[in-house]
């Protein structure tokens, strides 16, 4: 077997005439970036309200709280996507609707992937963030409200600036999903960095020298967030718990 | 709210769903399958002290684990099949979409079994090795009788998690135009112009599935923890 391998391919000028093969590379990482970065805040914020709600004595509210993980969680990303991108702008008031389909193709696909992503991986952050807050002493708890703190004061004082503090080593791995699921937009045409190695096979016809690019792309994106993750949980970490100095 | 629901395509369409959803289930249980057989291999040699093995093992881990899916089955579906007919001289053309989707799979979820079974391996006392050790047992009856028995015990709600997660994955095959249940799904509502329904209906099956089957895990959770 003969393979001529041509690594300069992605220097030549791409089809677009404006770029390099290797810029549109970068582009699709651009877009991964930002789609998963906003979607990662988004499941943050999302999923430490959800993971609080999990814990409180109210059964309405844990109850509802339950359901939402239960939703996000059983239905493939990939269902959950083409539900937001194909279904939801049929369902929501035709005002909404039309105002959707008439944004450009490259916001819709984007705000599509960026709300599925986000929702779906707030359910997993709310987990962890419940485990976090479940796994304080009893007696924190106790203690806040013994002094006359009202309880969403003993949550904003007393538990959660321990248990959000906690769950950061568990919230590095969903952090590395979220660049990893990501992927999954483009099946509905968003031009991130797997579309774009897919793409670079169609034009250069070097499909190992593109797929090897793009696979190397994710491993360094991976390598990065390991690394910042790190020192996030050496600057986080409680002294005295496991891990902990 | 102007949307008209239709769902007449569903009923004609179920028998076409139901091969999709074969289609899904057995690439679901072969890569269980391999990928507990393979991970397991994987788990031991990681914990091995011959160098090199735990050295492939780390590395063939983190690799799967650090890319997406996705592009691991794009591997598997465009690549992988060319190399092959550079190198064993397949026929070009011929279709080998599910059996690649079958390896890929395997090959992807026996990573993520390998870090379950390598942790289950790890919860076993050190004590029973030595015993096992103690009573002249070689390492592969240590392993075989002793460790690898209680190690699974352990793990079995873990593995079946994976399991549920690997089943809602089947569905990226849509990338490959391979008719599993989800792909079945889009073509009929895509055909009929029904594709609101038929989604809803697809992530509604998934979702009755997935969590009866969680609930199933987290019922044994219970039992063993009883």
């Amino acid at each position: 077997m003969t393979y001529a391998w041509h690594w300069e391919v992605f220097l030549q000028p791409a089809a677009s005439g404006d770029s390099t093969y290797l810029g549109w590379m970068l582009a699709g990482l651009r877009i991964t970036l930002a789609l998963s970065l906003s979607a990662w805040v988004m499941a943050l914020v999302l999923g430490a309200l959800m993971g609080v709600l999990r814990t409180v004595p109210s059964r309405l509210w844990s109850g509802l709280a339950a359901a939402y993980v239960e939703l996000f969680r059983n239905v493939p990303l990939l269902v959950q996507l083409f539900i937001w991108y194909f279904v939801l702008p049929e369902l929501l008031p035709a005002a909404w609707g039309d105002a959707y389909k008439q944004m450009d193709p490259f916001a819709q696909q984007f705000v599509a992937a960026l709300v599925c992503l986000g929702f779906f991986t707030s359910a997993r952050v709310c987990e962890q963030v419940r485990s976090g807050i479940n796994s304080l002493p009893p007696g924190q708890r106790n203690a806040g409200l013994a002094l006359g703190l009202t309880l969403p004061q003993t949550y904003r004082y007393v538990m959660l600036p321990m248990a959000l503090r906690l769950v950061v080593p568990p919230l590095t791995s969903e952090f590395l999903n979220v660049f990893k699921n990501s992927a999954v937009a483009s099946t509905i045409g968003l031009l991130e960095l797997a579309a774009q190695g897919r793409q670079l096979v169609d034009y250069t016809a070097q499909p190992y020298e593109s797929f090897i690019a793009v696979t190397v792309f994710y491993m360094l994106i991976n390598v990065v967030v390991m690394a910042a993750m790190h020192r996030v949980e050496q600057k986080v970490r409680v002294p005295g718990y496991i891990g902990g100095k | 709210m102007g949307y008209d629901f239709d769902w007449s395509s569903i009923p004609g369409a179920l028998p076409f769903l139901w091969d999709g959803m074969k289609v899904t289930l057995e690439i679901t249980l072969t890569a269980i399958a391999v990928g507990i057989v393979w991970g397991t291999l994987l788990a031991m040699m990681r914990l091995s002290a011959v160098p090199v093995l735990s050295w492939f093992a780390a590395g063939y881990i983190n690799l799967f684990r650090s890319i997406p899916l996705l592009m691991v089955l794009l591997w598997f579906f465009l690549i992988v099949p060319r190399l092959l007919e550079g190198l064993l001289g397949f026929a070009p053309g011929s279709d080998m979409r599910l059996s690649s989707a079958m390896v890929g799979f395997a090959l992807f979820e026996s990573a993520y079994y390998a870090e379950i079974i390598r942790a289950g391996i790890q919860s076993v006392p050190k004590g029973q090795v030595a015993a096992a050790f103690a009573l002249g047992m070689s390492y592969s009856e240590a392993m075989r009788l002793v460790v690898l028995p209680q190690a699974f015990r352990n793990m079995v709600p873990l593995l079946l998690t994976q399991a549920i997660i690997l089943f809602q994955d089947t569905s990226l095959v849509y990338v490959s135009a391979l008719a599993d249940f989800f792909g079945a799904a889009y073509k009929v509502g895509d055909r009929d112009g029904r594709l609101v329904e038929l989604l809803l209906f697809a992530g509604a099956v998934y979702f009755i599935i997935c969590y009866s089957a969680s609930l199933l895990v987290r019922y044994f959770r219970k039992r063993m923890g009883a």
